[in-house]
């Protein structure tokens, strides 16, 4: 009986969870005046390209992130105690600072007329490239992806390398054969949280992308910035189903136990 | 050779993460609006920053929000938890746990689109005129929603950890359920509590995407000042905001680091009640 | 659970009826008059005053300027308290990047402000939807202070003068930074520039459909406020060959990048031309010889008002002369307020700047010398029946919808990079090869131990 205890919880979770995505579905199918109508799912199509863009550079950034990533955790977790708990703190400082803050400061940097160009005296154009945009997910997201494979790696029992070393492993079959996939939990919840953030955003987009493409964040941003609400909640309806699947499919492959447990 | 490669490959990686970061305390000291040539030091948009009403009203209001969201987010979470820990039936615990995920799972434009949408329905249902007067409100559910799974996921390994067997020792001792939790098993699960409780006010202190679609003009918090910030002319005086920001943070997490390193294991031990 | 699915299924029957609530509230569109109203407010009760206006568009206390919402309360709280019952006045002020969007902030949700500033057009357009007040102008005491040129049939969107005072006024033209920008480039001053290919990646234009669309149209000799869909297409068109020349659609981000040299051409306000070059000196500006938009920005009262009351005394403080020459020599634009132009302190700060141009004027000179209908001569010729065709006007439902699916096709349109595709499907690849010959691996390995098994068994 003291289940009663996730009472207040199941009831903010219907009101404020559930209910709201109701209202997302309802308003995508449903025009400006509340009446019901297929023409918000029907005008999805035109916005296919932009679709298929942010899922590319998504999953892009989201590949360098990993490759990136992998190895600092690796490091870290390989390190002495004293030496992990400095470098973890190092890695969580710039997600306290503001995301908004470190991407305009990325902007200043690579402009056109930025820092770069200034002490280089180039006048290299980065700014509004898909490259910027890709390299700006990289920057915000990449403590993301560290953290939990650092977890997941730490986690490893130690015995693990020697009985490795001891069957004949050197320090890369080691790796291959024993350490990835066994910090794989860990790798699928760093690509989520690196993924999902990265596809949806529309603030890096905007400043590094110059406003000349768009990603889908961006796309729902204007609809609702324009006070287009039906189509916006089409596209967000669209993006919430597939992501939901993705991840669903993602999960798959990870450990059932414990799947996408952050820090 | 291996050692001196990952040292070069840390510096590496941690050298671009903090460039802009360095950037934006350098040009903070600029003594020219440009936040692209450094022309002198001075403390000319600290100056500026102080005088300017706005940034305080909105470090303010982060805060206030920050704070009581976490709270709440921190005791229905937790009572969650324990509420979830005892329920039987499999399905139920699954589908519970799938449903608090979603806000976590959802990309943050979808949580603020849906919550907007939420709120307009609402101020509709009650004939409310004007979206200011529940404008707080609002951004107080949304930000304790997408911190409760948070919350949630922290406590709950702490109370599978923990296990039934204290907690039943103290009610054959004479306690009634609702004392056993609060002497036994809250004590035991203080870590993950704590933890879920700092996780819960950073996401909403950083929170901004989805305090774009909910907020209400008159409450604004800093990363929607910021946001509005980066909109117009750009002058140092929100580098100097971020500084600030930066700095506190930076003293904050080498205190508390300082702190858990003289709170070394052996006292840890001592203090007694952490099973593992 | 059948009762947690009755209590989603009368929820959702609430928000159906609020659906078609909305509906009924939109149909009164007469005018309401402030003086109309009555208002009463307690002793000593705090009211907040909520001003919306653009970005960078008062003064507002920064870098030494008056701020001009702080000299309104201490002024408020002073002398007019009494007048209103002893209360005591807040302003909170915000800010929108275009027209458009504060449009539809009003339109769409329930916000209260209780002073906004739109242009001409907007204005009309409200107007005609019934989303402002009509108020006694002449009752304003300072209302004197507004020149003749922009009353009655002048203010073309207002010309009863009974929706709006106007605030500021100006005209769009072309900036560009000399050092990049070669003399024979600019010596024509066309429209050109903006499409010139020698700059590709270094010009940038306007993020919202309406002044995007006129750069081509100005250009062309187009009307801007044409209802002929296949004159928009035309535009468009020339904006999609425009858009892979550009650097970005901006708004007021237009400041840093041209301000740190990051981008060489921009069409944008003259008003703002001046703040920019106070930081660049190497900025220049001109009028376009084939004509470009002439715009008044005034002050209205939208419907959503709570205090229109205490709005009135507000738009009346900013055209004191104490505001008005703070918010001009702060923000730049051109004063349609005699009390600005003939003041001494305005000329002079006037004077500070350090723009210089080709015949030697100074910023006095080039916000005011220049008469719209001069400029626009070429552009005002071709359209000899209508009066200024340079401005904007509002449009029709049709219009604004073709308008704005021209928008929405030009943001999405534009090819991604080939190494886009061909890096984003490798790596799907190689994930779906690793996740295939990992799960290849694993039936392989089961299938070994089972095997083992078998033979365990049997021995």
């Amino acid at each position: 009986m003291q289940s009663i205890a996730a009472a207040p919880h199941i009831f903010w979770a219907i009101l404020f969870i559930i209910l709201p995505l109701i209202i997302v579905v309802f308003y995508a199918f449903t025009d400006a005046n509340g009446k019901f109508s297929f023409s918000n799912i029907a005008s999805l199509p035109s916005y296919a390209s932009i679709f298929l863009l942010s899922l590319e550079l998504s999953v892009i950034a989201t590949a360098i992130c990993l490759l990136l990533g992998y190895p600092l955790a690796y490091i870290i977790a390989k390190s002495n105690p004293r030496n992990q708990k400095i470098f973890i703190m190092l890695l969580m400082l710039p997600m306290w600072t503001n995301l908004l803050i470190r991407t305009y400061s990325i902007m200043a940097i690579l402009d056109n007329g930025g820092i770069l160009n200034t002490l280089l005296n180039t006048s290299m154009h980065i700014v509004g490239t898909k490259g910027a945009v890709i390299f700006g997910m990289v920057y915000d997201f990449l403590p993301y992806m560290v953290l939990p494979i650092y977890t997941c790696i730490s986690k490893i029992d130690k015995n693990m390398w020697e009985a490795a070393s001891d069957l004949g492993c050197n320090t890369f079959t080691t790796l291959t054969k024993v350490i990835i996939p066994l910090s794989r939990s860990g790798i699928i919840s760093g690509v989520t949280m690196v993924l999902v953030p990265s596809i949806s955003t529309f603030y890096i987009s905007q400043k590094l992308g110059g406003g000349t493409f768009e990603l889908i964040g961006d796309t729902i941003e204007r609809q609702f910035v324009t006070g287009a609400l039906n189509v916006g909640a089409a596209i967000s309806l669209v993006m919430m189903v597939l992501i939901i699947i993705s991840l669903t499919v993602m999960n798959k492959f990870g450990d059932p136990d414990d799947g996408g447990i952050i820090v | 050779m291996k050692k001196y490669a990952s040292r070069i490959y840390l510096c590496l990686i941690f050298g671009i993460l903090y460039i802009p970061i360095a950037t934006v305390i350098l040009f903070s000291f600029n003594n020219s609006p440009s936040t692209a040539e450094f022309s002198g030091f001075s403390f000319y948009w600290y100056k500026e920053l102080f005088r300017s009403e706005e940034a305080w009203i909105a470090l303010r209001n982060t805060l206030i929000l920050a704070i009581s969201s976490s709270l709440i987010a921190t005791v229905i979470g937790t009572a969650a938890a324990e509420g979830i820990y005892k329920m039987r039936s499999k399905l139920l615990k699954l589908t519970i746990n799938s449903v608090t995920n979603i806000p976590m799972m959802n990309p943050d434009i979808v949580t603020g689109m849906s919550m907007m949408l939420f709120f307009a329905a609402i101020m509709g249902i009650f004939r409310i005129a004007d979206y200011n007067n529940i404008g707080f409100l609002a951004m107080l559910i949304s930000h304790t929603t997408f911190c409760l799974p948070y919350v949630i996921l922290s406590v709950l390994p702490r109370i599978n950890e923990l296990g039934d067997s204290l907690s039943e020792a103290a009610l054959d001792l004479g306690c009634t359920p609702i004392r056993a939790f609060f002497k036994v098993k809250l004590p035991n699960i203080m870590p993950g509590v704590i933890s879920g409780l700092v996780l819960a006010f950073t996401m909403s202190l950083d929170d901004f995407v989805i305090s774009y679609f909910v907020g209400p003009t008159n409450f604004q918090t800093l990363p929607l000042l910021i946001y509005s910030m980066t909109k117009k002319t750009v002058k140092p005086d929100m580098y100097a905001l971020s500084t600030i920001i930066i700095i506190s943070v930076f003293t904050l997490l080498i205190a508390s680091n300082i702190k858990s390193i003289i709170h070394t294991s052996p006292k840890r031990f001592k203090k007694g009640g952490k099973i593992r | 659970m059948i009762k947690r699915l009755l209590c989603i299924a009368t929820l959702l029957s609430l928000v159906f009826s609020f659906v078609s609530c909305k509906s009924k509230d939109d149909e009164k569109n007469a005018t309401k008059r402030v003086e109309d109203m009555s208002y009463s407010y307690k002793s000593g009760e705090v009211i907040t005053l909520n001003v919306y206006n653009w970005g960078e568009y008062i003064s507002d206390g920064s870098e030494g300027s008056d701020d001009v919402n702080a000299m309104f309360e201490e002024y408020f709280n002073r002398e007019l308290s009494a007048k209103y019952g002893g209360i005591k006045i807040k302003v909170e002020y915000s800010t929108y990047a275009n027209n458009e969007d504060m449009y539809s902030k009003l339109k769409n949700s329930a916000v209260s402000y209780d002073v906004i500033i739109p242009s001409d057009y907007m204005i009309e357009k409200m107007k005609n939807e019934g989303m402002l007040y009509s108020f006694d102008t002449s009752s304003l005491s300072n209302y004197g202070n507004i020149l003749e040129q922009f009353k009655n049939e002048n203010a073309y969107y207002d010309p009863d003068n009974c929706y709006s005072v106007p605030y500021t006024y100006g005209m769009v033209g072309i900036i560009y930074n000399k050092t990049i920008v070669s003399p024979e480039d600019v010596k024509d001053k066309s429209w050109s520039l903006l499409w010139n290919e020698k700059y590709a990646g270094n010009i940038l234009q306007f993020n919202n459909p309406r002044d995007a669309l006129a750069t081509a149209m100005y250009w062309k000799g187009l009307y801007v406020n044409t209802t002929d869909t296949k004159v928009w297409d035309e535009a468009y068109e020339l904006l999609k060959q425009q858009k892979p020349l550009l650097q970005g659609y901006v708004n007021d981000e237009i400041f840093n990048k041209m301000q740190s040299e990051s981008a060489a051409v921009a069409p944008y306000y003259v008003g703002d031309f001046l703040i920019m070059s106070e930081e660049e000196e190497n900025l220049a500006f001109y009028y376009p010889k084939e004509g470009s938009n002439y715009f008044v920005d005034a002050m209205c009262i939208p419907t959503c008002s709570s205090n229109p009351h205490l709005a009135k005394e507000y738009i009346n403080f900013m055209i004191s002369e104490d505001a008005a020459v703070a918010n001009a020599t702060y923000i730049g634009y051109a004063s349609p307020n005699s009390a600005v132009i003939n003041s001494e302190d305005y000329k002079a700060a006037m004077d500070e700047y350090a723009y210089e141009g080709e015949n030697g004027e100074g910023a006095y000179e080039l916000l005011y010398n220049y008469m719209p209908d001069e400029v626009n001569k070429e552009y005002n010729a071709k359209f000899p029946k209508i009066t200024s065709p340079a401005c904007y006007r509002s449009f029709d439902a049709d219009t604004q919808a073709h308008v704005n699916t021209l928008w929405e096709n030009l943001k999405i349109s534009g090819s991604t990079e080939l190494w886009v595709h061909i890096t984003s499907v490798l790596i799907v690849v190689s994930v779906v090869a690793y996740a295939s010959y990992s799960i290849y691996i694993k039936k392989k390995r089961s299938k070994f131990y089972r095997n083992r098994d078998k033979v365990n068994k049997k021995a």
